[in-house]
């Protein structure tokens, strides 16, 4: 189970949570998780602060991915997260891909969606706004 | 524009015998989370540090993602706790503020209420911290929706909750 290197990168919670590095999409990281037990919520479907989980690490590692492609090293802070729910998670693979709305000095604007098995019918969105220290 | 007591077919909330099904289960379980107090109108819910739900290679600190979880389930027993009883509801819309990080190796609590619920909607609030309510991690606003009960699973509603129910997300 050889882990993309963007697995290897993402956060101890991430991992722990079942979180790794899907593939990539416009030069953006696409996160996804299985469904489980650790994800679970109302019995059957995914629990909302799983899907959080993975909007928020999907964001993390857009913005990552971007200042790495700018040679730029920042420790990154959460500012605050809007988490909208659209439709239950159902007992499926959930992705999750966060682009940059807008890219500060100190501080970077993202929107990040999660799907599962129709990508145009989004479960979750989320607005994030991160500090760059 | 009430706030109706609903008639439950069922026992009256009780947040702490409540906990002791929900976090034996799936996403609440896995955290580890715990009953630690309420009142009235407020569920207040315990996340203990654990190194791995650490968000940061740097710094020893909690995950964000974590206290997220922390306070939407915080905020589903709050809205039953108001209403005294376990009716099935949606997160709609959270939002969290983080204030500061959580100190390193500290629990975080999650301390919500439910400031006021309508027949089809609830509104929350609330803060999590690290030991000192005055002083806060996060704050922390949601709105939630009931989920009409299917009539068929009507009997069922109890049971689902006993299996550690909340938000579908």
């Amino acid at each position: 189970m050889g882990d993309a290197p963007e697995t290897a990168s993402l956060p101890a919670y991430a991992h722990s949570l079942g979180i790794r590095f899907d593939r990539i999409e416009d030069a953006l990281p696409v996160l996804t998780v299985d469904f489980g037990p650790n994800v679970e919520g109302r019995p059957g479907a995914l629990h909302g602060g799983a899907t959080a989980g993975l909007l928020e690490n999907a964001g993390y590692a857009a913005l990552r991915m971007v200042l790495a492609h700018e040679d730029r090293d920042a420790v990154l802070k959460p500012i605050n997260i809007t988490v909208q729910y659209l439709s239950a998670g159902r007992q499926k693979q959930t992705y999750a891909l966060g682009r940059i709305t807008r890219l500060g000095r100190r501080n970077a604007n993202l929107t990040v969606e999660a799907w599962q098995d129709d990508r145009a019918r989004p479960i979750a969105t989320a607005v994030m706004n991160i500090l760059m220290a | 524009m009430s706030n109706p007591t609903p008639a439950p077919p069922m026992a009256k909330f009780d947040p702490e015998q409540a906990g002791k099904f929900f976090f034996k289960h799936g996403h609440t379980g896995w955290l580890g989370l715990r009953y630690n107090d309420h009142g009235e109108n407020w569920v207040e819910l315990e996340l203990p540090w654990r190194e791995d739900l650490l968000g940061d290679p740097d710094r020893a600190v909690l995950a964000s993602g974590p206290i997220i979880s922390l306070m939407d389930m915080a905020s589903g027993m709050s809205i039953w706790q108001t209403k005294t009883a376990f009716t099935p509801v949606a997160t709609l819309d959270l939002r969290v503020d983080y204030q500061r990080p959580a100190r390193e190796r500290a629990s975080v609590f999650g301390r919500v209420e439910c400031y006021r619920t309508t027949r089809s909607a609830a509104f929350v609030r609330g803060i999590a911290h690290d030991g000192n309510p005055d002083d806060p991690v996060a704050h922390v606003a949601g709105v939630f929706m009931t989920i009409a009960v299917d009539p068929r699973s009507k009997s069922k509603v109890m049971t689902t909750a006993n299996n550690g129910a909340k938000s579908d997300g």
